[in-house]
């Protein structure tokens, strides 16, 4: 019997420790093999983020490093200057990139920095309980919006893919989801893309993927993925925002 | 004819893996693993096409499938 599907081995053996439905963990694994795939494991340095993804560091089967809050992009971009021959990837939550590392990613973007950003965007404070995040979408209940979030209060969310797309040194950003088998497999060919624009030396590369947050959206699994779609997808349109021949 | 592997201990029991199955044969298990969770189990393996539908949506990879 030929195999057909197993985890890849850029996976270490530990137990993820995110809530059951997570989509965190679809995530992990779709870096891990476009690693796996292109051969780079030797050379590939990962930047885990504060938030739900902080033990990142124990899942990936490559050399790993932990950043403060939101400065995943600073500290890649002290990896990748180093050694331009290093491949380095931060895998950063909302909360980590768009507020308190809003500024890292912004000037990483903008100074074209030859790294890749997964952006793991599920429009709420994971880790710290379910709070409003930047990303929570209008109308969106959280524990720090127990009404819904008003944007006469709050503001509106914050779409970074095509915030950053509008400067002039990103070579590849898109949006992706993950909420079947088919968005998927396109999120696996975008994530694949941005570390190949970076092996290529053409520049900054981010891939935006839409996540599910069962536990602190208060639904079920199934539940979260339905909603991911019907509310998350319009608001925050998938789909190529910039890229760089 | 397909076989699936299911890591049993890993399996957090979300179900995700059983929406997916085109010809429905996930269903969670009445067991119950060592971390409290009811993990995912196949009923009829010989119905099994190998598609691999469950193991791309599993957000734990505790599926290993082969044709």
């Amino acid at each position: 019997m030929a195999v057909v599907y197993e985890k890849t081995k850029l996976l270490t053996d530990k137990p993820l420790h995110y809530c059951p439905g997570c989509t965190h963990g679809i995530i992990h694994r779709l870096v891990a093999e476009a690693i796996d795939e292109l051969g780079i494991q030797e050379r590939t340095i990962g930047i885990a983020p504060v938030g739900c993804a902080v033990f990142a560091y124990d899942y990936f089967n490559c050399d790993m490093m932990e950043a403060a809050h939101g400065r995943a992009p600073a500290v890649a971009t002290g990896c990748k200057r180093v050694n331009p021959k290093n491949i380095v990837f931060t895998y950063q939550g909302d909360g980590d990139l768009a507020s308190i590392g809003a500024a890292e990613i912004t000037h990483a973007a903008t100074r074209g920095e030859n790294i890749t950003v997964i952006f793991v965007n599920n429009a709420i404070y994971g880790m710290t309980g379910g709070q409003m995040a930047p990303t929570t979408l209008p109308g969106q209940v959280t524990t720090t919006s127990p009404y819904g979030r008003d944007p006469k209060l709050c503001g509106y969310p914050i779409r970074v893919s095509e915030m950053l797309a509008t400067l002039d040194g990103p070579a590849y950003i898109s949006r992706v989801s993950v909420h079947d088998v088919k968005h998927i497999l396109d999120a696996k060919k975008s994530i694949r893309k941005a570390f190949e624009t970076q092996i290529a030396g053409k520049g900054f590369s981010l891939v935006e993927v839409l996540s599910a947050c069962p536990t602190n959206w208060g639904m079920t699994p199934q539940e979260a993925l339905k909603w991911l779609e019907q509310n998350m997808i319009p608001q925050y349109p998938l789909g190529v925002k910039k890229e760089v021949e | 004819m397909a076989k699936l592997t299911i890591a049993v201990e890993t399996c957090k029991g979300c179900g995700l893996c059983a929406d997916v199955c085109p010809r429905h044969l996930l269903a969670l298990s009445k067991e119950i693993n060592s971390r409290g969770y009811h993990p995912i189990a196949i009923s009829d393996q010989d119905q099994c096409i190998g598609c691999a539908f469950c193991a791309r949506m599993c957000p734990d990879a505790v599926i290993k499938v082969e044709k």
